[in-house]
C-alpha cells in the first residue's frame, strides 16, 4: 500500500480519538482485497472485490463524494463531499459511516497534517486553503490562494503544504506554522494533482491544459523540469493529465492523461515516458496493489475502472462501477 | 453632448506575496470599456424575456469578474490594472471616448457596441480593441483590423457548430425560416454557407413575419410555414427572438427546431458541467445575481486575456500588449486552450449546444477534424483569406 506518511498518521490519530484504542505507528502490510471508488453522481462508494472483479457492495455516503484517503491500518476511509461541504469518515470493517467533519464550502482535495490534528482542504469556490480541526471540524485558519484551488499535499516533514490554483497556474507553497504563502511557483496551465518522490526531493504536479508534468525542487521550490506528455496520434490539446502516483521505490510515476484515455508510465530518473496504456474514457485517479503488480485506474466518463498489469504495461479488464467515479483507494 | 455615465474603479494592488525573490517592476495598465447606453438587447422588457443567446446584462460584469479572479496573479506579478467603464449613446460619443482614452495613454479598449461602431473605433485607434459583444462576421472579414480581437464567437462559428451537429445526428434536410430584418438576412446567408460547408441540404428557405393578420397567415402561421416539404429540422434565423421562441412543438411535422430556438450554439451556458465551468458560473451568479450568459463569458475572457498578457510584461505600451495578446494561450474553462487566430483576430473556442435547460453537446463534434487544430473547423479558416488587413 502506497501511502503518504502524513495522511497515514492523521487517520490513525482519528482512529485513536474515536475508539480510544492505541494506534500502531507503523503502516503494516495488509490484504488489499477491495477497491473503494467514490461515485460523484451516485453519492455512494462502490466496493469492487478485486478477486471477483466486480462491485459487490455499495456504501452510501455524503453528496458528491470525491477525494478519499485511508488510515494507516486501513481501518477508516475519509471521503470529501463537495456538495455536502463535509467529509464522511467510514469504518472499513463495518462499511458504515461513523461521523462527519465539516470541511467548508465545496471541498474537493484534502490532506492531513503529520500530527493528524489538522485537515488541509481546498475550497474551490472561495479560493482558499482551509485548515480544519480534524476532531471538531472547526475552521482554524484560511489562506487565500489563486482561484479554483485543487490539489493539496503536505510535505513529508510536515512543515509545508502545497496547493495548486487552476486559474493562476501556480503552486502555492504554504508554511503551516505561520499560515502564510512562502512562495508561488508558476507551473503549466491548470495544475491539478501532486506526488512527492519517496526521497522527499521532488514535487510532481500534473498540468491539465499544459499537457505536462512540472517537477519542483523541494529545497528551493524552483521548477527543475517540465515533462511534456505526448501520445502517438494525439495532439497536445487532447492530452489532459490529472492523476499522479509513484511507486514505493520512487522509480516510476503513473500519470493519467484525461481526454487521451491513456495512462503514461514515466521513468522518474530519466523523466522519460516508457509506456502508455489505453484505459477507459477520461481516466483520473489511480491506485496500486500491495506488490505494485496491478494498477487500478478509474475512468470518469466511462463509469468504469481499468485494471493494468504494470509489468507487461497492458490493460487486463475494465470493471463497471458507479456514475462518474472520482477516486480509487485500495483497502480491505 | 454625450451623456456619459462613467464610473471609475481602481485596483491598487499591494504586493504581498511576491516579496520573496520576485523583484519585478510594478507595471500599471489602463483599460477603457465602452458600452452602448441604449442597447436594445438590454432594455428591461428584452431582459425579462431572457431569449436564449441574448445578453443578460452589461459587459462590465464579466470584465470585473475576470479582474477579481486574476487578483492573486496580478499581485504576484505586481501588475496593476486600472479600468474605467463608460456608457456611450452614439457612435460620435464612442469615438471621442476612444480617442480621449488613447490620448490619455490607455493601452486597451474593450467594446460592447454595435458592429458598425466597432469597425469605426478599431480603425480610429492603434491600441488593441477587444470586441466582446458583436458577433457580426464582417468585423472578422472585410472590416477586420490588426488591433481588433474578438472573444465572442462569430455568427459563422455558431452556424458551423450547428451544422456539424446536424451532420453528426444524420439530419441533413434543412428548412430555413428567416426574419425580414437586415441582420436576419445576413445571418441566414451565413447559415447557408455552413450548410454548404458541411454538405447539408437546404430544402427551402421561407420568410416569416410576426403577425396575426389572416391575410398574412402564410408568413405568420408556424404550421403553414412548415408544411408542403419534407425536412429533418427547421433552422430558424430570428435575431429579435419572439417568433423563434414560439416555434418548437408548433411545426406541422414532428421535427426539432435549431438556430435561434430549440437547439442553439453558444459560447457559454450556466448549466455547463465540465472543465471547472460550474465554478465560473457560480462565482458570476454570486456577484451579479443572474446566470452567466455567453456575452458574460466573452467579456470575462477579455478581462482574463488582458490580465494574463499584462501580467507577463514588466512594462510597455499598447503595441507590446497587442503582441502579448496575440501570443496568449487562454484557459476559458471549456477544457481546451484557446488562442486569437492570426488570420482574423477571433478567439478559437469550443461552442456549447443548448436548449436552455442543459448543454446537449459541444462543437467541434467528435470526428470532425482539421489539419492543425480542430477548433478551426468552426468559423472562417486561414486559407479562405477573408481579412485583407492581416497576414
Amino acid at each position: 500500500m502506497k501511502k503518504n506518511i502524513s495522511s497515514a498518521h492523521a487517520l490513525s490519530w482519528l482512529v485513536f480519538l474515536l475508539t480510544g484504542l492505541p494506534v500502531q505507528t507503523s503502516a503494516q502490510a495488509q490484504d488489499l482485497t477491495t477497491a473503494w471508488i467514490s461515485s460523484e453522481k451516485d453519492n455512494t462508494i462502490s466496493l469492487v472485490d478485486l478477486a471477483q472483479g466486480k462491485v459487490t457492495a455499495t456504501v452510501p455516503t455524503c453528496k458528491r463524494p470525491r477525494h478519499m484517503q485511508l488510515s494507516a491500518e486501513s481501518k477508516q476511509i475519509m471521503v470529501a463531499c463537495s456538495d455536502s461541504n463535509a467529509a464522511d469518515i467510514i469504518d472499513v470493517a463495518t462499511r458504515q459511516s461513523v461521523r462527519r467533519v465539516p470541511l467548508g464550502d465545496s471541498p474537493e482535495i484534502f490532506d492531513v497534517s503529520v500530527d493528524g490534528k489538522t485537515i488541509f482542504v481546498s475550497n474551490e469556490d472561495d479560493a482558499e486553503l482551509s485548515f480544519i480541526d480534524a476532531l471538531s471540524g472547526k475552521k482554524l485558519a484560511l489562506v487565500k490562494v489563486g482561484k479554483e484551488p485543487e490539489g493539496v499535499k503536505v510535505s513529508p516533514d510536515g512543515l509545508t503544504v502545497f496547493v495548486t490554483s487552476e486559474v493562476a497556474s501556480m503552486v502555492h507553497v504554504i508554511d503551516i506554522a505561520s499560515k502564510t504563502i512562502k512562495k508561488n511557483v508558476q507551473v503549466g496551465k491548470r495544475p491539478r494533482r501532486f506526488a512527492i518522490t519517496p526521497n522527499g526531493q521532488e514535487l510532481w504536479v500534473s498540468n491539465e491544459l499544459g499537457a505536462s508534468v512540472s517537477i519542483i525542487s523541494m529545497k528551493d521550490y524552483s521548477v527543475l523540469a517540465t515533462i511534456p506528455l505526448a501520445l502517438k496520434g494525439a495532439r497536445s490539446a487532447d492530452i489532459t493529465p490529472i492523476g499522479l502516483l509513484m511507486t514505493r521505490d520512487g522509480k516510476r510515476a503513473y500519470v493519467t492523461m484525461g481526454r487521451a484515455n491513456h495512462v503514461a508510465f514515466i521513468d522518474v530518473v530519466s523523466r522519460k515516458i516508457t509506456d502508455q496504456v489505453l484505459v477507459g474514457k477520461r481516466p483520473w485517479s489511480l491506485a496500486l496493489n500491495a506488490d505494485e503488480s496491478r494498477l487500478y485506474v478509474v475512468n470518469g466518463l466511462s463509469d468504469d475502472m481499468t485494471v493494468v498489469d504494470t509489468a507487461k504495461a497492458k490493460a487486463l479488464v475494465s470493471i463497471p462501477v458507479g456514475r462518474v467515479p472520482h477516486t480509487v483507494v485500495l483497502a480491505r | 453632448m454625450q451623456s456619459m455615465t462613467a464610473f471609475v474603479r481602481c485596483m491598487l494592488l499591494v504586493c504581498a506575496a511576491a516579496a520573496l525573490g520576485d523583484q519585478v517592476q510594478a507595471a500599471s495598465w489602463n483599460v477603457t470599456i465602452l458600452e452602448h447606453q441604449h442597447a436594445p438587447a438590454l432594455e428591461r422588457v428584452r431582459l425579462d424575456r431572457a431569449y436564449l443567446g441574448h445578453p443578460g446584462g452589461p459587459a462590465v460584469d464579466g470584465w470585473s469578474q475576470a479582474i477579481e479572479d486574476a487578483r492573486f496573479e496580478l499581485e504576484v506579478s505586481r501588475t496593476q490594472i486600472n479600468w474605467k467603464a463608460h456608457q456611450v449613446a452614439s457612435l460620435e460619443a464612442a469615438r471621442s471616448a476612444a480617442l480621449q482614452a488613447e490620448k490619455a495613454g490607455h493601452q486597451a479598449l474593450v467594446v460592447n457596441l454595435p458592429a458598425s461602431w466597432v469597425a469605426v473605433l478599431a480603425s480610429a485607434v492603434k491600441m488593441p480593441v477587444l470586441n466582446v459583444g458583436a458577433s457580426t462576421d464582417s468585423l472578422r472579414e472585410t472590416q477586420c483590423q490588426r488591433n481588433l480581437l474578438h472573444t465572442l464567437p462569430s455568427e459563422r462559428m455558431r452556424s458551423d457548430a450547428l451544422a456539424q451537429t446536424l451532420v453528426a445526428r444524420k439530419w441533413p434536410q434543412v428548412l430555413l425560416l428567416t426574419g425580414a430584418s437586415e441582420e436576419d438576412r445576413l445571418r441566414a446567408g451565413v447559415a447557408q454557407a455552413s450548410l454548404r460547408r458541411y454538405g447539408l441540404k437546404l430544402v427551402a428557405e421561407r420568410p416569416f413575419k410576426l403577425s396575426t393578420d389572416p391575410r398574412e397567415r402564410d408568413l405568420a402561421n408556424a404550421k403553414l410555414l412548415t408544411t408542403g416539404v419534407s425536412y429533418d429540422v427547421v433552422w430558424v434565423v430570428d435575431s429579435e427572438g419572439e417568433f423563434a421562441r414560439a416555434l418548437p412543438y408548433n411545426l406541422q411535422a414532428a421535427r426539432p427546431v435549431v438556430g435561434d430556438a430549440g437547439m442553439v450554439a453558444l459560447a457559454w451556458h450556466a448549466q455547463y458541467e465540465r472543465f471547472g465551468a460550474p465554478q465560473v458560473s457560480r462565482r458570476f451568479a454570486k456577484s451579479f445575481k443572474r446566470p452567466m450568459a455567453q456575452q458574460d463569458w466573452s467579456s470575462w475572457m477579455a478581462g482574463k486575456a488582458i490580465a494574463l498578457a499584462a501580467g507577463g510584461l514588466a512594462k510597455g505600451g499598447a503595441p507590446e500588449l497587442l503582441r502579448a495578446l496575440n501570443q496568449l494561450s487562454l484557459d476559458g474553462s471549456k477544457g481546451v486552450t484557446m488562442q486569437f487566430r492570426p488570420w482574423d483576430g477571433q478567439l478559437r473556442q469550443t461552442l456549447l449546444l443548448t436548449d436552455g435547460q442543459a448543454v446537449i453537446g459541444t462543437a467541434p463534434v467528435e470526428g470532425v477534424l482539421h489539419p492543425q487544430n480542430n477548433l478551426d473547423t468552426l468559423g472562417v479558416d486561414s486559407p479562405e483569406k477573408r481579412c485583407p488587413n492581416r497576414p
